[in-house]
C-alpha cells in the first residue's frame, strides 16, 4: 500500500522522534484502507485493526449497543397474559396462526397493512434522522454495527488492541497465535449462535422452544434458521465487516439523498486543522494548523477511511474518530472539535469569517416529520376503526340456487364470522330484504340457532335461506340484493354484509 | 499458440481473436470462488451417486445405499395416510347414518371425505356439486325419485337404477309410444294433463281430455293425485321439477319412449364405508329427508 503524499505534509521537525506527531505523541503507522485514492476495481481485501477509542461517542455507543443487545435477547421473553388459549409472549409473530402478537395489540394476516404503515414510518423517520444529523442509523443501531462492535470487542479481549493484533497477524504461526484466534473464532461463533438462537424465539413461545432446542425436540424450521442466522452473523459481524456497509448495502448510496448543507456531519474541520503536520514542543501553533497528522483518526476508523479526506461513501459516521481526535487535541492543549459534528453551511460561512446557526427546522425535516404525521394519523385512523367482527360471505356456485318441490327457492352460503376479541361471543344470524325468507345451519338446531364463536378465532357455516313459493314472485329476478345480518348476543349490536339472492330467469 | 498476446493495459494475456479490428477480450482465469464451487459440485455429486439411485446397467440400475425411491417414498405416504384414516374409517363402519349426522367431529371427515368421492365418482353425470342435468337429477332439491332417506340414498349408490345389478332398482315407465299402448294425440293429451297437475297446462281442453287417460294409464304407478311413488321410482308430477324437461314437447317424449335412465351400481367399485361417507354427503346436500 503506498503512502498518500500531499503538498500539506510537513516534514517531521529534527526535534521530533521518529514517528512522533507532537512530543509523546505517536504517530501511528496506518493509512486509510478504503481512501479514495486507494481503491482499486480490482484489489484483495485489507484488513482493518480499529483501535479503541475513549471519550464521549465511545462511550454513547457502548450504551446503544447495551439498550439495542438487550431489546433483542430479552424481548421475546417479556410475558403478556392475554387469557386462556392465547400465547402469553409480550411479542410473538405467530405465524403457525397467522397472528402477530405486540403487547396489547394483536394483528391478524389480513391485517398486515399495519406493518407497511410501520415500515413506511421507519422509513421516514430514517429520512428524518439522515437529513437532521447523517448517518445515524449506521453509526450507531444498525445490526450491522453493533454485532461488529461486539466481536471486535471479542477480537480485542482474546488478541489486544490494534498494535497486539497486527503484531499477531504479521507474526508465524506460534502456539499462542493459534490459541489467540482459536478463541477468537470460539467466541465469535457462540456469540453468533447467542443471535441465531435468540431470533427463533420471536417466532415460537420462548420458554417452551427454549426447551426444545436444549432438548432437541424443537420444529426443524427452528434449527435451521437458528444455524442460518449464526452463519450470518459470524459471517458479516465476524468476517466481512465494513465489507458489508461499502458493497453489499444500498443505504450508503441512498443517503447522500437526505443531506443537504443543513445536515450536521461528522466532518474534519479544514480551516483549524490545515496545514498539518507534526509539532514540536514549544513551536508556535502560529501559521500551521491543529492537525499533527498523528493518524489517531484513521487507527480507529472500523471503515478503514480518513475523516480529513471529506464526506466519503464509507464513512458510517460511527464518531470514534471524534473520540481519538480529541484526545489528542486535550493532549496537545488545542480546542476539542478539531473533527466533530458540522454542517457545510457552517463551514462555509466560517470561511468568511461568519457563523451559520443550525437549522433544524428546514423544508426537508418539515416534509419528512409531516409525511410521518400524516401516516402515523392513518395508521391510528385504521386501528381505531379496526373491526372486531368481519362477515364474508360465499355464495354457493354449484348449484347457484335450488328448486324445492313446494315450489320454493333454496340458495346455499358459506358464512364466515371472525371474532378477533379475546372472549367467546354469541351471534344469531338472520337476514334482511327477502320477504318470507327462511334461514338453516348446517349442523345447528332450529330455525333461529346461536352461533358461539370461541375466542380470536374463524368459523364457518354451512347456510341454507329458503324463500317459500309464495314470495318468489317477491324477488327482483334472477338475482336479488339481500343483507345478511349478525346480531351479536351480548350488546345486541348489528353488522350487515350484502349478499345475493340467486333465481331462475324468467324470460 | 506459442506467441501469446498480451494486453499492453492491464498485461494480461487475451483470447487472440479481434472484434472490429481493435476490439480484445482478455483471458482471465475463472473466479476462485465459482471454481472451488466447481468443485464442491463435482465431490457432491460423487458421493450422491453412491448414495442415491444415479447409473442404469444393463439390467436395472445402481441402487444407492440409501435405497431410497420416490415410489416407496409415496407408498409409505399412503400407508401413513391410511393410518391416521383408519381411526375415522372403522368409526364409520361401525356407526348407522343417521348416527354420524349427529358427531360433528366425523361428520367434518365424512363430509370432506364424501366430497371428494363424489367429484371422483358422480360428478361427471350429476354435477360438481351435484346440480344435475337433463336426465341426470339434481341431489340438492328435496325431489327424490327413489326417496331421500339415508337409507333410500344408500340402496340406489349401491345397487344403481336398471344398472344390471341383481338387486337394482329396475322399475321401467312403459314406452307408451313407441309400443302403440297410447296414440300420438293421446299422448299429447296426456301431456297437458300432467302440465295441468302443477298448473302449467297450455291447453285446457286437452288438459281435461287427459285426465282419463292419466287414470287409464298413469295412476298406477303416479298415483290419482301425480303425486308419485318413491317405492317404484315414479316421480311427482306436481311439483314444477322436471328431469327431462318441462316443456309440453319434453313430456310427450317421455311418455312415447318411458326414458328409462341408468345409474350404475357402485358396490364392488367403492368399499361399504366409501359409499356410506358417499350417503351422508349426498344426504347433506339440502334436500335429504
Amino acid at each position: 500500500m503506498t503512502m498518500i503524499k500531499r503538498a500539506a505534509d510537513i516534514v517531521p521537525h529534527p526535534a521530533l522522534a521518529t514517528g512522533e506527531a507532537a512530543p509523546g505523541i505517536e504517530q501511528i503507522d496506518v493509512s486509510a484502507v478504503a481512501s479514495q485514492a486507494a481503491r482499486k476495481a480490482y484489489a484483495a481485501r485489507q484488513r482493518i485493526y480499529p483501535k479503541l477509542a475513549h471519550g464521549t461517542f465511545r462511550k454513547a455507543k457502548w450504551a446503544v449497543m447495551l439498550v439495542t443487545l438487550g431489546i433483542y435477547y430479552l424481548l421475546p421473553w417479556i410475558r403478556w397474559d392475554r387469557g386462556p388459549s392465547l400465547p402469553d409472549q409480550a411479542f410473538l409473530l405467530d405465524f403457525a396462526n397467522q397472528r402477530l402478537f405486540f403487547g396489547p395489540i394483536e394483528i391478524w394476516a389480513q391485517e398486515l397493512y399495519f406493518i407497511t404503515g410501520l415500515l413506511i414510518l421507519s422509513a421516514l423517520g430514517l429520512f428524518l434522522v439522515t437529513s437532521v444529523a447523517g448517518r445515524m442509523w449506521c453509526g450507531y443501531t444498525c445490526p450491522q454495527t453493533v454485532w461488529t462492535d461486539l466481536m471486535i470487542v471479542a477480537e480485542r479481549f482474546w488478541q489486544g488492541d490494534r498494535n497486539a493484533r497486527i503484531r499477531l497477524d504479521n507474526g508465524p504461526w506460534t502456539l499462542e497465535k493459534i490459541w489467540k484466534k482459536t478463541g477468537t473464532h470460539i467466541t465469535w461463533l457462540i456469540i453468533a449462535a447467542a443471535t441465531g438462537g435468540a431470533l427463533v424465539f420471536y417466532f415460537r413461545d420462548a420458554p417452551t422452544l427454549a426447551m426444545e432446542l436444549l432438548e432437541g425436540d424443537a420444529p426443524v424450521l427452528a434449527y435451521v434458521f437458528a444455524g442460518l442466522f449464526t452463519a450470518t452473523t459470524y459471517l458479516l459481524g465476524g468476517i466481512a465487516r465494513e465489507q458489508v456497509c461499502i458493497y453489499m448495502c444500498p443505504w450508503p448510496r441512498i443517503q447522500g439523498a437526505m443531506f443537504d448543507k443543513d445536515s450536521l456531519l461528522i466532518t474534519y474541520r479544514g480551516y483549524r486543522g490545515e496545514p498539518r503536520g507534526p509539532h514540536k514542543k514549544g513551536q508556535s501553533w502560529e501559521g500551521r494548523g491543529d492537525c499533527i497528522d498523528c493518524k489517531a483518526c484513521i487507527a480507529v476508523c472500523p471503515m478503514g477511511i480518513d475523516i480529513r479526506d471529506g464526506a466519503q461513501l464509507e464513512c458510517i459516521q460511527c464518531a470514534l474518530c471524534i473520540d481519538a481526535c480529541d484526545e489528542i487535541m486535550d493532549r496537545v492543549g488545542r480546542p476539542r472539535g478539531l473533527v466533530a459534528y458540522d454542517t457545510f453551511q457552517n463551514l462555509d460561512a466560517i470561511s468568511h469569517n461568519e457563523r451559520a446557526p443550525l437549522r433544524l427546522i428546514r423544508p426537508r425535516t418539515i416534509l419528512y416529520s409531516a409525511a410521518m404525521a400524516l401516516v402515523a394519523a392513518i395508521m391510528l385512523w385504521a386501528w381505531l376503526n379496526r373491526t372486531v367482527l368481519e362477515i364474508n360471505v360465499l355464495h354457493d356456485r354449484n348449484p347457484l340456487y335450488v328448486q324445492l318441490t313446494d315450489g320454493g327457492l333454496r340458495n346455499g352460503y358459506t358464512v364466515k364470522i371472525l371474532n378477533k376479541l379475546h372472549e367467546k361471543r354469541t351471534f344469531q344470524l338472520s337476514t334482511e330484504g327477502l320477504n318470507g325468507a327462511t334461514l338453516a345451519i348446517v349442523g345447528l338446531e332450529g330455525s333461529d340457532p346461536r352461533i358461539d364463536v370461541v375466542t380470536d378465532n374463524l368459523r364457518a357455516l354451512k347456510v341454507r335461506v329458503t324463500v317459500p313459493k309464495d314470495d318468489v314472485d317477491t324477488l327482483a329476478g334472477a338475482a336479488t340484493p339481500f343483507k345478511f345480518v349478525i346480531i351479536d348476543d351480548a350488546d345486541g349490536s348489528r353488522t350487515y354484509h350484502d349478499a345475493t339472492f340467486m333465481g331462475p330467469n324468467h324470460e | 499458440m506459442s506467441d501469446k498476446e498480451i494486453d499492453q493495459v492491464t498485461g494480461v494475456e487475451t483470447t487472440g481473436h479481434t472484434w472490429d479490428g481493435d476490439l480484445k477480450e482478455l483471458n482471465k482465469p475463472l473466479p476462485q470462488w465459482w471454481l472451488y464451487t466447481f468443485y464442491a459440485c463435482v465431490i457432491w455429486a460423487i458421493g450422491y451417486w453412491v448414495v442415491y439411485p444415479a447409473w442404469p446397467t444393463l439390467s436395472g440400475y445402481t441402487k444407492g445405499t440409501f435405497d431410497y425411491s420416490q415410489r416407496a417414498e409415496v407408498a409409505k405416504q399412503v400407508a401413513a395416510a391410511k393410518a391416521d384414516q383408519s381411526q375415522y374409517l372403522d368409526k364409520i363402519a361401525a356407526t348407522p347414518v343417521a348416527d354420524i349426522e349427529r358427531d360433528p367431529e366425523l361428520m367434518q371427515f365424512v363430509l370432506a371425505g364424501g366430497a371428494a368421492v363424489f367429484g371422483d365418482n358422480c360428478g361427471p353425470c350429476h354435477g360438481k356439486g351435484g346440480q344435475g342435468a337433463t336426465g341426470y337429477p339434481n341431489l340438492n332439491d328435496d325431489d327424490w325419485l327413489w326417496g331421500g332417506s339415508p337409507e333410500a340414498i344408500e340402496t340406489t349408490i349401491l345397487h344403481g337404477i336398471r344398472s344390471g345389478h341383481p338387486e337394482t332398482r329396475d322399475m321401467a315407465m312403459p314406452r307408451f309410444g313407441l309400443d302403440e299402448i297410447l296414440k300420438p294425440n293421446e299422448i299429447a293429451d296426456t301431456a297437458q294433463y300432467v302440465l295441468s297437475l302443477s298448473g302449467n297446462a297450455t291447453d285446457g281442453a286437452a288438459a281435461a281430455r287427459g285426465a282419463t287417460l292419466f287414470a287409464d294409464n298413469c295412476s298406477a304407478c303416479h298415483g290419482e293425485d301425480g303425486k308419485g311413488n318413491a317405492d317404484l321410482g315414479a316421480p311427482n308430477l306436481t311439483d314444477g321439477i322436471w328431469l327431462y324437461g318441462g316443456k309440453a314437447a319434453d313430456i310427450e317424449k317421455t311418455i312415447r319412449t318411458g326414458r328409462g335412465g341408468v345409474m350404475p351400481y357402485w358396490t364392488g367399485r367403492l368399499d361399504p364405508v366409501t359409499i356410506k361417507m358417499l350417503t351422508v354427503y349426498v344426504h347433506s346436500l339440502g334436500g335429504g329427508k
